[in-house]
């Protein structure tokens, strides 16, 4: 930085006030001053180029996303003229209903993963937070390493597992126990919903884990000693105070899982096609951006909405309570 | 919950589990050994045959050596801004850090389809660009910096922040501190961060799908390749090679980082 840069001195007198030394060539100390005095000029300018980057890669693709869903797809070009087409488009349920009605059954979906997602991974935080001693460390790592690896693979393992032809129904016929492939196992929504509550299992068990590890035992022995028999003690004082975590786990794997679309068109089929696909082939083989630009920004509406009635909701009961 | 003992219903729980999370990726390196193009039971005699084909695959070489280079340059960069981010968000005074580290983190909750399709828009209808590796680039970069982010911070809290205190009042200055100090005791966060960023960016899909231009991902190619059904045993070979190193990969980096920190504080992710 230049020293008698006229901006740098318009910084230096916001940040310094009338500390700062009014000749040009004490600047670049002045500057240095206020470094050295004020500490959160320090942390940002530190975190400055990651807040940058990611602001940058955030904010300018969400932005493209809106201006384009106001726009019209004319053939191969786009005619830039601002028109609430597109939205009326997803809203007209007379005539074309499937936006909506996939956005409600994606939404459906994923609530239905999440509900067993975070019901299989209580125990198995309990399990790890309060259960496990020694290996616990081995415990966490078996537990996140597949959630580091390949979620394509993973969905695919699935697709292996529930085929026509597929493990499940080799190995029973085998066994002797089917005579014909099932063929109700794949290529609808609940092979989408067992995929999913595979796949997304350790987002709900590390958040859930990381609230019951935090809980003071020392409440759970005043629990104890004042008469909770263990049941009792659970739900008056572990889950309660479990519940950030739980609340975390729920939208850690709720939200994601709405806009899905490797999982549905994998195991999904026809049937279990998510908004997901619909936005995928608006950009693709539809050769419709702007109007896939709109769902998928009424998709995050639809879900900023339904994030804010469930914390609500709690923060509702959670004032009731106090 | 079950009785007190050691291998209780919750014990069982545990192991079942873990059983559920694993089978499916086992069954994937099962059935590459299989002498069968359908993935059936009974298993047919072990062969290795899928494995020559794979190797003697010139698609996938070049879909290999594109992953490797956006993987090693994805995972630098992000591991570079998650320090810096980290270090700042740790031992500094910061008005509003929650909700700078709340913004910072969103892209894990966000949907990836829809930066996906919003780099996509930015790119090829606003620029006028074609879509490349930088493209690429550019989305795993948002996806790896909030692990990178939570995974140094979790190791940045694990130890004594008085150490650095300490090499600053003998006379150390920041920087000197930074590398002597903080540099080695992050260490383990810092190769955690580097490769748990390669491994997402490595098998990433979404991203690499709507992105990519004529150099395409190991990934995308996968996909691609889920439509031929005579191809499939050389794609489970392949999955299993990606599988097992993943794995290897992401236990020493896991291993690394919760290795020395106490487990009940900062876990994080």
């Amino acid at each position: 930085m230049k020293p008698d840069d006229a901006g740098c001195r318009v910084m230096v007198s916001v940040t310094e006030g009338a500390r700062a030394p009014a000749t040009p060539g004490g600047l670049w100390t002045a500057f240095k001053t206020a470094l050295h005095r004020y500490e959160s000029i320090r942390g940002y300018l530190l975190l400055s180029p990651t807040l940058l980057v990611m602001l940058g890669l955030m904010i300018i693709p969400l932005l493209g996303l809106v201006v384009l869903s106001f726009c019209t797809q004319v053939y191969f070009s786009i005619d830039y003229t601002p028109t609430l087409k597109n939205y009326l488009a997803i809203f007209d349920l007379a005539n074309n209903p499937i936006y909506l009605v996939l956005l409600f059954r994606s939404i459906v979906m994923s609530l239905t993963t999440t509900f067993f997602v975070v019901i299989t991974a209580y125990p198995m935080a309990y399990f790890l937070a309060f259960r496990v001693g020694r290996g616990k460390l081995v415990w966490l790592i078996l537990i996140t390493v597949p959630f580091w690896t390949s979620y394509l693979l993973r969905v695919f393992a699935w697709k292996i597992i529930l085929g026509y032809q597929g493990v499940i129904n080799s190995g029973l016929i085998n066994l002797g126990l089917i005579k014909e492939p099932l063929e109700f196992l794949l290529y609808n929504p609940t092979a989408v919903v067992i995929t999913l509550t595979h796949a997304w299992a350790a987002f709900a068990i590390l958040p859930i884990y990381v609230s019951l590890e935090k809980i003071d035992k020392s409440l759970l022995e005043a629990a104890t000693d004042l008469g909770d028999t263990p049941r009792e003690r659970f739900w008056r004082v572990t889950f309660p105070l479990s519940l950030p975590g739980l609340i975390a786990a729920t939208l850690l794997v709720f939200i994601p899982t709405v806009g899905d679309y490797v999982t549905p068109s994998l195991v999904g089929g026809t049937s279990g096609i998510m908004i997901g696909n619909l936005i995928q082939s608006l950009f693709g083989k539809a050769n419709n951006a702007p109007l896939g630009a709109a769902v998928s920004i009424v998709m995050m509406l639809a879900i900023t909405l339904i994030v804010c009635v469930f914390l609500g909701a709690i923060g509702r009961r959670r004032w009731k309570h106090s | 919950m079950g009785g007190k003992g050691k291998y209780d219903t919750l014990f069982v729980y545990g192991v079942l589990y873990l059983i559920f999370i694993y089978t499916p990726v086992l069954l994937i390196v099962l059935f590459s050994f299989n002498n069968g193009l359908y993935v059936a039971f009974p298993l047919k005699e072990l062969t290795t045959k899928w494995y020559e084909e794979m190797v003697a695959n010139p698609g996938l070489t070049k879909a290999l050596g594109v992953s490797l280079r956006i993987g090693a340059f994805v995972s630098v960069v992000s591991t570079i801004l998650g320090v810096l981010a980290a270090k700042a968000v740790t031992r500094y005074y910061l008005p509003g850090r929650a909700a700078i580290t709340f913004t910072i983190m969103l892209p894990l909750v966000i949907p990836t389809i829809v930066f996906a399709i919003g780099l996509l828009i930015i790119l090829a209808k606003f620029l006028g660009l074609q879509p490349s590796t930088w493209s690429i680039v550019a989305g795993h970069v948002l996806l790896c910096v909030p692990f990178s982010m939570a995974v140094l911070i979790s190791r940045l809290q694990g130890f004594d922040k008085n150490l650095e205190e300490a090499s600053l009042d003998l006379g150390e200055n920041a920087w000197q501190t930074f590398w002597r100090v903080t540099f080695p005791l992050a260490m383990p966060g810092i190769v955690a961060s580097f490769l748990l960023c390669f491994t997402t960016s490595f098998d990433e899909y979404l991203m690499a799908a709507f992105l990519s231009g004529n150099d395409t991902t190991l990934p995308v190619y996968i996909y691609s390749q889920l439509r031929f059904p005579q191809k499939l045993p050389g794609t489970l070979a392949l999955g299993s090679c990606i599988l097992v190193v993943s794995f290897a990969i992401v236990t020493f980096a896991e291993w690394m980082r919760r290795r020395g920190v106490n487990p009940d504080q900062g876990l994080g992710i």
